[in-house]
């Protein structure tokens, strides 16, 4: 450290003597090897990540198409953004499925992850099973799903007479999104049981043992300590979980397909259309809003974190 | 134990006796939340057998039946018919090449980085290269796709090259988060001896730190793995030749070929499927460890 610190004050001091070994000691403060590892990172980066995002955020000001010329139209794309029902409903979908899928996976994740760290039968033969999905295409597991809620829950259901499911459900407008939020559950709760499960290893199980003897139901126990214990990492699996959701998109194109009509249609679907549609620069300025969105969440989330004393 | 019997005497001599019965393992079995637990597993297991069951059928089979009925016999030329309808070969080649670049890139690109700015971190111009390399944990997909797309196809990558280096620039944030993590808690005794043994900077990485690295890359493997293969909206979007498109969006291309024939469909589901079930069932302990370090860091 003192070696580096000191080497830096020379160059500083060279630096003073001639202009071109400042330039040297800012743009080249330690051995070229070092930055031959960083800067080719940094320029690809820049090139491929940063430089489409500015180019986008600047499109979204003009009426681009997505060939051809341009022009700077101000803030039209935007307004029209927030006026367009199809955008609206989009966000009202993605957001909605977000928040029920959220609760879904979390609630159904840490009733797992507790039942798979307790005093079981082949408790390492279930944990498997339960973080199967976890590595499986959500695509193809859609599809799959596709073909068992549309036709085989549907022949059950007429069987034994159970009214709600014997139609397709993923053909009703209005419940079709039940399905997504299933399907994408069942893609998204192995990650967060593991996540859990870490979380439930750390809680020492002499915490448990006084507890019992104090004569603490399973109930309160869980209240009074397990959740308290396993809080950062519920905020750890919200985090994770509702930014992966807000981002649905597999899921939705192979169950749905967005529909029926555009029921089920979530907004990184409704950007990627602008791309087939020609409706460039308007759904870059959709875009802009949904990252807006995005940051506003996670920035609030982690701020719960902090406040609730994270180990982050 | 000993400090609670202590202060509850009463208690004690139950205590013991209930002691007796428990197992080898430190506790009595919960039977009834094993069966709860089965009962749930059941969730995962029936798609699952759903899947390869109608696989296994020929459409007669199927016939109007809920298609959780036994293949009896089975229909081994589904498999045969989807491989040759959706050129199964070249997809998987496909997908094993931006997987396998994926990897390898994701692993040498943030490993590289995050070493050489964590033992730089005393100059201002590698503390802001990290904050700006951490800017695209906010950026989703989705925001930057079009002009992404635009951008790839204008200079020749709107190939599975093109998608795999857009999996590294999407991941290099994490993973230099990851790494740069890992690296600090590595001593730096370490490295300064083999620079004393006379080692430059790019042998004191090759021999001393990146073997040092090896659990940290595993982590990041397996992230980019699973992520790689899986994706769907990257190629999708970024790879204009259908012909060169990965198995997730081969599946998407040919599902409406597929409406004719559930059967065909479902093998090739499964075969699009079956490498990462096989890699996570022989690599289970990996990937467990991977994800969780990977998401708790």
């Amino acid at each position: 450290m003192t070696a580096t610190a000191l080497s830096t004050q020379r160059a500083t001091v060279r630096a003073r003597r001639n202009p071109l070994s400042l330039v040297k000691s800012i743009f080249f403060p330690v051995s070229p090897t070092y930055l031959l590892m960083v800067v080719p990172a940094i320029i690809l980066f820049t090139f491929f990540i940063v430089y489409p995002a500015v180019l986008g955020a600047f499109w979204s000001f003009t009426n681009y198409v997505g060939y051809g010329g341009s022009k700077f139209i101000g803030f039209a794309n935007y307004k029209a953004a927030f006026a367009d029902p199809t955008i609206r409903d989009s966000y009202g979908f993605t957001l909605l499925f977000s928040v029920v899928a959220c609760i879904v996976t979390n609630v159904v994740a840490m009733a797992l992850a507790l039942a798979l760290n307790s005093r079981i039968r082949w408790r390492t033969g279930f944990r498997t099973i339960f973080f199967m999905p976890m590595v499986l295409s959500g695509l193809i597991v859609s599809y799959i799903f596709t073909f068992i809620i549309g036709t085989s829950v549907p022949i059950i259901a007429g069987a034994i007479h159970f009214a709600p499911l014997e139609t397709d459900i993923l053909a009703n407008q209005h419940l079709a999104w039940l399905g997504v939020v299933f399907v994408a559950s069942w893609v998204a709760v192995p990650g967060a049981i593991i996540i859990y499960l870490a979380g439930l290893v750390s809680i020492p199980s002499e915490v448990y043992e006084a507890a019992s003897i104090d004569g603490a139901s399973g109930w309160k126990k869980f209240q009074t300590m397990t959740f308290p214990l396993l809080f950062p990492f519920f905020i750890i699996n919200t985090i994770l979980t509702f930014k992966a959701f807000l981002n649905v998109y597999d899921v939705v194109v192979g169950l749905t397909g967005g529909g029926p009509g555009t029921a089920t249609t979530s907004v990184a679907q409704t950007i990627f259309n602008g791309f087939f549609n020609g409706d460039y620069a308007y759904q870059m300025a959709n875009a802009v809003i949904f990252f807006i969105i995005t940051l506003f969440f996670a920035v609030f989330q982690l701020g719960v974190l902090r406040r609730r004393g994270g180990s982050f | 134990m000993a400090t609670q019997v202590t202060t509850a005497p009463v208690a004690a001599p139950r205590v013991a006796t209930r002691r007796r019965r428990l197992t080898p393992e430190g506790g009595r079995i919960n039977w009834g939340l094993t069966i709860i637990v089965a009962i749930v597993s059941l969730v995962i297991l029936v798609p699952l057998y759903f899947a390869i069951a109608m696989a296994l059928k020929s459409p007669a089979q199927t016939g109007t039946g809920t298609g959780f009925n036994f293949p009896w016999p089975i229909q081994w030329g589904n498999f045969r018919a989807a491989w040759d309808l959706t050129d199964f070969p070249l997809a998987f080649s496909m997908s094993l090449l931006v997987t396998v670049i994926a990897v390898v890139g994701e692993i040498m690109v943030s490993a590289l980085a995050a070493w050489s700015i964590v033992r730089n971190w005393g100059h201002w111009q590698f503390k802001a290269t990290f904050i700006y390399l951490m800017l695209a944990l906010f950026i989703p997909f989705p925001v930057v796709a079009l002009p992404q797309v635009k951008l790839t196809a204008a200079i020749g990558l709107d190939n599975p090259f093109g998608v795999a280096i857009l999996h590294i620039m999407f991941q290099l944030a994490f993973n230099v988060l990851l790494f740069s993590a890992y690296i600090r808690g590595i001593p730096v005794e370490l490295e300064e001896s083999a620079r004393i043994d006379g080692c430059t900077t790019w042998q004191t990485f090759r021999r001393v730190v990146l073997p040092l690295l090896a659990p940290i890359a595993a982590t990041v493997g397996i992230f980019a793995f699973l992520q790689s293969w899986n994706d769907f909206m990257m190629p999708q979007l970024v790879t204009a030749n259908p012909k060169w498109q990965t198995l997730p969006v081969i599946q998407y291309l040919f599902q409406d070929q597929f409406t004719g024939n559930f059967n065909v469909a479902f093998a090739s589901y499964l075969m699009a499927l079956l490498p990462t079930l096989v890699v996570f069932l022989i690599a289970q302990r990996w990937v467990v460890s991977g994800i969780m370090r990977g998401s708790i860091k």
